[in-house]
């Protein structure tokens, strides 16, 4: 803000001047106007951009606990990136981020579009429940992950007492290296529908009402005016819901580590939290780097599909 | 646009079916349980490891005393980073909004890329990329370091969800503004800000949320417990003290006090955010 300089109103310029030169106060305009632009534009290259081009110079550094002492890292060529691609842990890491970003997808999405089929309908009270319905979402992650591992609490968790009254066995929701990236999928499952409901719902309501009405004089069942025209009128918002949710989910951290910690051997690290351990818990930022830029990678991958939908929306 | 349209429909009268409210309330139960298990757990501190009563009985508010002990100095904390982090985060995106949907700028439509496209970069990869630049600046351990992080949780969006509002400006108000004499930086405190106040507010609601709730700046990029906002406290805490839920919940509670809190009283912005923010 600070860096804005704010020129004099152009009136007085012009009088004061014998001769005004047209290029030259177009160019200060312009000038000015960027003023507004880019201390932000600033912003986001160092904290964005920045971090972009370091990870990658990072990922060709070798780090240990002391560089931050010594301020050494020397230049180690594809070590790091032989290591990452030796381990085991990588491997696995990048497929449970798979499954649980999929999962986590297809739960929240399918679920978040009932939701929102649902609130579409006008009835009592809507509005207020629907506004309701964020509150999972607003609440800080790590209070979700920590509230919820004490329901899957094995042996003293309300889950497992609630399943019982079924006669279904106590399951070790988050200490079984078998459920727990189940659990945690469907933790996320449970955060990620407020979202999609919210989008998804927007949406229906812009949708043009005489299409419908033109559906059930023609006597289309609910079913086929779901499948025939909401699902292919909600396309655009559909592919901008499923392609933010790809990019918050496949990063995630947060409730991961609040949950199980990546645990039980490892059977939930993914690669946010692979990176997370890498880089500062073992200190070596060149493997976690490494790490992050595989994520940037599968992330960029996606934000191509999300240009397109956002060229696509017409703007 | 989706709120204009949602006030111009909900006028028609809703018809009186309450069988779907009924319904609806059943699942609303069903997702909120997890928030009214934490409230519960937090009324029943003596439960400890056990299990936990359906519902609490009578008013113990010994876990809540126990976690404003405990976490009464991290709250303080997020509080402050959060609101540094929302002055911030107006500070730099309000202008660059304005801008970017007034003045014809060659190049506005490579900022509005490069906006949307930061959300395709990870925080950790951020925090990996700026730790040792931190380390060199100082700002580890700082709460402006901090700010400075969670502010850039927010930006992108406020941009884009501001932007999306101000295009709406009439050129001839800003013009007619220019004619009186009014510079371009009066025009936009005087004119611009006051007729964006709803866009302002969602945009300041939201980034306090999401400073509010940042956890892994706050892991990454502090190595004492100088800075410590809540939610690195309530983590930390669960970790060495695995059988006190009653005092965990509570904290807990507490930390989803903002939330609760905006979504009452600026529900209408907040979904009008979510919706402007992420498809427009």
């Amino acid at each position: 803000m600070s860096t804005t300089t704010v020129p004099g109103p152009a009136a007085i310029g012009s009088t004061a001047e014998t001769a005004p030169d047209p290029a030259r106060t177009r160019r200060r305009r312009t000038l000015a106007q960027w003023g507004f632009v880019a201390p932000a534009v600033l912003f986001m290259l160092l904290f964005f951009g920045y971090p972009l081009v370091r990870n990658i110079v990072m990922s060709f550094q070798h780090y240990t606990p002391s560089t931050f002492f010594t301020g050494k890292a020397p230049f180690n060529g594809l070590d790091n990136w032989r290591n990452v691609f030796g381990d085991d842990l990588f491997g696995k890491a990048l497929w449970q981020t798979i499954v649980f970003t999929i999962g986590s997808l297809i739960g929240q999405f399918c679920i978040g579009l009932g939701l929102a089929v649902f609130f579409n309908r006008r009835f009592p009270l809507g509005g207020v429940l629907r506004a309701l319905m964020l509150l999972p979402w607003l609440v800080p992650m790590v209070v979700s992950g920590i509230v919820w591992r004490r329901i899957l609490d094995q042996d003293t968790g309300v889950l497992n007492s609630f399943l019982g009254l079924f006669g279904i066995g106590h399951t070790p929701w988050l200490t079984s290296t078998h459920v727990a990236l189940l659990a945690v999928t469907l933790v996320n499952i449970w955060i990620g529908i407020p979202f999609n409901t919210v989008i998804l719902y927007g949406g229906l309501q812009e949708l043009p009402r005489e299409v419908y009405e033109a559906a059930s004089l023609d006597g289309a069942s609910a079913w086929r005016t779901f499948r025939s025209i909401t699902l292919p009128l909600l396309r655009p918002v559909v592919t901008v819901v499923l392609v933010l949710g790809f990019m918050s989910t496949v990063k995630i951290l947060d409730l991961v580590l609040a949950l199980t910690d990546g645990g039980p051997a490892d059977s939930t690290q993914t690669l946010g939290t692979l990176t997370y351990q890498d880089s500062f818990v073992q200190l070596d930022f060149g493997t976690g780097a490494v790490v992050g830029n595989v994520l940037v990678l599968i992330s960029a991958v996606f934000a191509v599909f999300y240009l397109r939908a956002n060229r696509n929306e017409g703007k | 646009m989706a709120t204009i349209t949602n006030a111009t429909r909900a006028v028609g009268r809703p018809k009186r079916r309450w069988g779907t409210t009924a319904l609806g309330m059943l699942i609303l139960c069903v997702m909120l349980f997890p928030l009214y298990w934490m409230v519960n757990t937090a009324l029943q501190p003596d439960s400890g490891l056990l299990e936990v009563d359906p519902v609490p009985h009578g008013l113990d508010l010994s876990g809540f005393s126990s976690a404003l002990t405990e976490q009464g100095g991290h709250l303080l904390t997020s509080l402050a980073v959060a609101l540094g982090a929302v002055v911030i985060c107006l500070a730099f995106s309000a202008p660059a909004a304005y801008g970017l949907a007034q003045f014809k700028l060659r190049g506005a439509r490579t900022v509005v890329f490069g906006t949307l496209i930061t959300q395709m970069v990870p925080g950790i990869v951020i925090a990996n990329a700026l730790y040792s630049t931190y380390v060199h600046l100082g700002l580890v351990n700082s709460y402006f370091g901090l700010m400075l992080a969670d502010a850039s949780l927010g930006i992108p969006f406020a941009i884009v969800l501001m932007r999306s509002f101000m295009v709406a400006i009439p050129r001839e108000v800003i013009e007619a503004a220019e004619v009186d004499g009014a510079g371009r930086m009066r025009t936009f405190v005087r004119v611009v800000l006051p007729m964006s106040r709803n866009s302002l507010i969602t945009a300041g609601l939201f980034s306090f949320l999401y400073a509010w709730s940042d956890f892994m700046f706050a892991l990454t990029l502090n190595t004492t417990d100088h800075v410590k906002p809540v939610t690195l406290g309530i983590y930390q805490y669960i970790g060495a003290h695995v059988g006190d839920w009653g005092s965990v919940m509570a904290a807990s509670v507490l930390a989803a006090i903002p939330a609760a809190v905006l979504l009452v009283l600026a529900q209408k912005y907040i979904a009008a955010g979510i919706t402007g923010g992420s498809v427009k």
